[in-house]
């Protein structure tokens, strides 16, 4: 299964871009709202047709405007996660799952209740949507759009909604699911933590183009993508691996080049996480400083300087096996003299990392 | 008491709602998610009877349903009896002049139903006809119980243009309301007395119902 998709439009937002989707891959749909993701999303569900463009899924073409296909929509096999859920309000959670399920389903009511359980909702097959809480709700058109078997799944900021604790949850509930997936999963959203964790593909997109596509790190280190998506929100990911919980709230983890010091993180000890490093949280040393209160200094090498058009510069920087993007000043640069190939020291304060930045 | 006359009335209604039913649902649906050249205007001659004297539409009626006119003719050959003066004559006119009452509230309960729920229904896979019955009509459902009780209620309570097009007809064209005109007319007031009594219970009756009825959807709905 794969999804391609071209389109050119100018109303009601201007649209010139393509891009491919594969089988079992999260391809994140990224960019400022007004962008042209949703509308996207909505193409290839068959809600909306642009002037000029191309569908083609698993090999079907869902919509070919130069020829006038168009495959209605319950037509396509598609599964959406709509941004406010759009749950029938006068269904139950189970009705709701099996209104979705193809017509060769048997034994529907058992189906669905598998589905509620997968999303780890077992016990609420009887409730009305209104009596359900927002990720719960987000959980049953999850496993709504899962019922319908479709050939691709369509998730729309699906997480917006749900107050930050229970987004985490979910996170880490759909990349469990993510590997059973058979489909490519396309993820709109503009948040870019959220991509990071969720998405091995990524597309960058500014008024209806792409700025930049491909694997997901590759494209969170371009300062061209950067730029369409805001400097504040470059980030990296440092592996580390959890050694103890200390009596003062701060948890211990062991990165390639040495220890870190983290808000308490919630896992076991022993367990290998992926913590979320905001570029412009990062300060640089050559020396190794002392006296300072910031807990983290990792020794790193110097990979790439990229600089971009205004003051600042992003430095690549190796620590063992992972690249931390640090945003420094041209001037800070500069008076370091850095250069590529040079050990220098990356320091992090145990307070800038956000406990939603630290995954499993 | 006319108990025809009150028969005569429930009849009527009873008929005009099962005819304005459908044509509420297709109406209010399309007026309700569609977007198209001369809206305004289709919206506005709906709600032209609202407006209207009931002598200025019973005329245009008398006229359309007249041999001179080609529906009145057509009618006149298809079943051999003229349309005006005659119960078919005034069920056609009920529909027409109640198309505000029916289709407004009608209108108001499809858009009710959220844009993004219908699109879910189209993603989950329903045809256009199932996600009608399972999703749209239920959330709908308020505001086109709304519109059949009100057709009936103001069926029961027309005058003007039973009058233009029925004239007084017992057993054919003479509503309760035709009947206790003319109780007063012969200074029958007793007789108006108890038949207005009557139609004031049935009406307040039919439209208490709706409400209880709109409540417990809404309860289950929110």
């Amino acid at each position: 299964m794969s999804l391609s998709f071209s389109a050119k439009a100018t109303t009601p937002i201007p649209l010139d871009l393509s891009f491919e989707a594969k089988a079992g891959e999260v391809l994140a749909l990224v960019g400022h709202s007004g962008s042209g993701k949703t509308t996207i999303l909505r193409t290839i569900a068959g809600l909306w047709a642009p002037q000029s463009a191309e569908v083609q899924c698993s090999g079907a073409t869902w919509l070919r405007t130069a020829s006038g296909v168009d495959v209605p929509a319950h037509r396509r096999r598609v599964g959406v996660v709509f941004q406010n859920y759009a749950l029938f309000p006068h269904m139950t959670a189970k009705q709701n799952v099996m209104s979705a399920m193809p017509a060769t389903v048997r034994d529907k009511s058992n189906a669905a209740l598998d589905w509620l359980a997968r999303v780890n909702l077992p016990d609420m097959a009887e409730r009305k949507p209104a009596e359900l809480s927002g990720g719960q709700q987000q959980r049953v058109a999850l496993a709504r759009a899962l019922a319908r078997a479709p050939d691709v799944l369509l998730l729309d900021e699906p997480f917006s909604a749900v107050d930050r604790v229970t987004r985490e949850r979910l996170h880490a509930e759909l990349i469990a699911l993510r590997s059973d997936l058979s489909m490519p999963v396309i993820l709109v959203t503009h948040d870019m933590a959220e991509a990071q964790a969720l998405a091995n593909q990524m597309v960058v997109i500014d008024q209806g183009r792409v700025i930049r596509q491909g694997p997901t790190a590759k494209v969170m280190s371009d300062p061209a993508a950067l730029r369409a998506m805001g400097l504040r929100d470059l980030a990296s990911l440092l592996t580390a691996r959890v050694i103890a919980h200390d009596d003062d709230g701060l948890t211990q983890l062991e990165t390639a080049t040495g220890p870190i010091w983290l808000p308490r993180v919630k896992a076991d000890v022993g367990t290998t996480l992926r913590v979320r490093v905001l570029a412009h949280e990062i300060i640089l040393s050559r020396a190794r400083p002392e006296g300072l209160s910031a807990q983290n200094i990792l020794p790193a090498v110097v990979d790439r300087i990229v600089s971009g058009e205004g003051p600042g510069v992003i430095v690549h920087l190796a620590i063992g096996g992972d690249e931390v993007l640090a945003r420094i000043t041209r001037r800070a640069a500069r008076d370091l003299d850095l250069q590529v190939g040079q050990p220098c020291h990356v320091i992090l304060k145990s307070m800038s990392v956000a406990r939603d930045h630290v995954r499993g | 008491m006319d108990w025809s006359a009150l028969l005569l009335s429930l009849r009527l209604a009873a008929w005009t709602v099962v005819l304005l039913f459908p044509v509420s649902v297709l109406l209010g649906r399309l007026l309700a998610y569609k977007q198209f050249r001369g809206k305004a205007l289709s919206e506005a001659m709906i709600m032209l009877p609202l407006v209207l004297p009931p002598t200025v539409f019973g005329y245009y009626l008398l006229v359309l349903l007249g041999r001179g006119a080609p529906l009145g003719e057509a009618w006149y050959q298809l079943v051999g009896q003229p349309l005006v003066f005659s119960f078919e004559g005034l069920i056609f006119a009920s529909v027409i002049f109640n198309l505000p009452f029916a289709i407004q509230p009608a209108q108001r309960g499809f858009e009710a139903v959220p844009q993004d729920v219908r699109e879910a229904a189209a993603c989950c896979g329903m045809s256009p006809w199932r996600s009608l019955l399972q999703v749209e009509l239920p959330l709908a459902w308020p505001g086109l119980m709304t519109a059949m009780v009100l057709t009936f209620a103001h069926t029961l309570g027309e005058f003007g243009i039973v009058l233009m097009v029925g004239g007084s007809i017992p057993g054919e064209t003479r509503t309760i309301a035709i009947a206790i005109y003319d109780r007063v007319q012969a200074f029958d007031y007793d007789g108006a007395a108890v038949m207005s009594a009557v139609l004031v219970g049935i009406s307040l009756f039919t439209i208490g119902i709706t409400y209880l009825l709109s409540a417990r959807v809404g309860r289950r709905l929110s």
